[in-house]
């Protein structure tokens, strides 16, 4: 079955407040369409449930970067070819302008949207993991008024999240207090280019001495929505970095995640494989000598 | 700014390969669908239908879409490069004739969002590398020719068109 357009009704505000407005006049009514990157495949598939959609495309009040001295501020609007673009995020944020590479291809990354792609809320969301280690927090705006939240409570649920009916995702807020850590993000997918996450994991750390005196992990795939794996990470804190602690931490990765079959790839697999590269991250922080 | 409320037909004027261009259509019509159905522009292809092939790439305000994924309300004011637009009448765009040349095409269903690709990639990248190449296409499949024949057709089509420029041509 294909999508009918004169099924669904579509509306461009024009600006912020139009929207907000109009999501305020009644909560829940409107769906916001920004790059159209998920909501035109449902509708080309004849799957949208959304009749009324609001358009959020060229509202530049939601398309800026803006570097501060201790945060860089991301647009919900932003697109992935912007953010990949961007010197700011790839010196700031290398972890996210790395993601924003391979999501899609240069025709998605040009419309996807960084706001779309949190707010659709897939398991394997490509800026998640990043987002989550660098602590970032989310804005969101209403007619009522902004507030902020960790990016980490955004997403409370598969495919739902913490705003208010009325509410937009305004911006994103990425702390820049994590240069000193080492990084590392990888994706697994059946090929390079184009494909939907098997599983991916990144992590921030800090070791000091040899032992970890600072460690985020965060994962994608791996459970109902992108999460950090706390368990984890208590696992290594405070710990020195050797073979005993890696093989604890990788233990408890493997308990704490919950992974499902899918057309995709096995809860196994993907279990494995993030042990596999939480394994990959902490022998990157070893010294050299140490590393097997 | 005024607000459009109807689900029906929408006016929407935009700028098609240097034309001005309007057009009454339903707000979510998809733009592939404008382009070939009512402007009768039916070189851009539909393959998938979902983002996934570009086989529907056009240009939209300098940057690649896939016009599958595009509802026409949000191309309102754009300027839309199709394929239509690469060449003139009687001559090819050097890009179509490497691909020409070179075996690029087959049966011809990807060729267009291919042809886009390549102009949008070397318009902002003028030389690329191999690694480039096949980054700028990797979301265009194509399933008769094969890729090597059309990443040769792109690396020709560079030569092609630093040869016509001096090999100074900034895209």
């Amino acid at each position: 079955m294909r999508g009918n357009a004169e099924a669904h009704e579509l509306i461009a505000p024009g600006s912020l407040d139009g929207v907000l407005e109009l999501l305020a006049s009644a909560p829940g009514e409107w769906t916001p369409i920004a790059g159209g990157t998920e909501i035109m495949v449902a509708y080309a598939a004849g799957r949208l449930r959304e009749k009324k959609l609001v358009s959020l495309w060229g509202l530049s009040e939601l398309r800026f970067i803006e570097c501060s001295g201790d945060s860089i501020a991301i647009g919900a609007g932003v697109t992935f070819r912007d953010l990949r673009a961007h010197a700011g995020v790839e010196s700031g944020a290398p972890l996210l302008a790395n993601a924003a590479t391979w999501i899609g291809s240069i025709a998605n990354q040009s419309r996807a949207t960084i706001g779309g792609n949190l707010v659709n809320g897939s398991p394997a969301a490509d800026s998640s993991p990043a987002l989550l280690v660098y602590d970032a927090e989310v804005e969101l705006i209403s007619v009522r008024g902004r507030r902020r939240i960790p990016y980490s409570s955004f997403h409370t649920g598969y495919k739902r999240n913490a705003m208010a009916p009325d509410e937009l995702l305004f911006a994103v807020h990425v702390p820049l207090r994590f240069a000193q850590h080492k990084q590392y993000l990888r994706k697994v997918g059946t090929r390079r280019a184009m494909a939907i996450s098997k599983v991916a994991l990144a992590g921030t750390a800090l070791l000091k001495a040899g032992v970890v005196s600072e460690i985020r992990l965060a994962a994608a795939s791996l459970a109902a929505f992108p999460t950090r794996l706390y368990r984890a990470e208590a696992a290594l804190q405070g710990r020195p970095l050797i073979a005993a602690t890696i093989r604890e931490a990788q233990e408890k990765l493997t308990a704490e995640v919950v992974p499902i079959d899918d057309i995709r790839s096995t809860a196994a697999y993907r279990s494995r494989v993030a042990a596999n590269l939480l394994d990959e991250f902490l022998r990157e922080l070893l010294p050299a000598e140490a590393r097997r | 700014m005024s607000e459009r409320r109807t689900r029906h037909d929408l006016r929407i004027s935009f700028i098609v390969n240097g034309e001005e261009r309007r057009v009454e259509a339903p707000p979510m019509k998809r733009l592939l669908d404008v382009l070939r159905e009512d402007l009768h522009l039916t070189g851009t292809k539909e393959g998938c239908g979902e983002g996934e092939c570009g086989s529907c790439s056009v240009r939209m305000n300098g940057e690649l879409v896939n016009s599958c994924l595009v509802p026409v309300l949000q191309a309102e004011g754009a300027a839309i490069e199709t394929v239509e637009g690469l060449g003139k009448a009687g001559k090819l765009h050097p890009i179509q004739e490497a691909f020409l040349a070179c075996g690029g095409a087959q049966c011809g269903i990807c060729t267009p969002g291919m042809l886009m690709a390549t102009a949008q990639l070397l318009a902002i990248n003028p030389h690329p590398t191999i690694g480039e190449i096949r980054e700028g296409l990797a979301g265009n499949l194509c399933r008769c020719t094969g890729f090597k024949r059309i990443f040769d057709s792109v690396a020709a089509a560079v030569c092609e068109m630093d040869s016509r420029t001096g090999g100074a041509h900034a895209g």
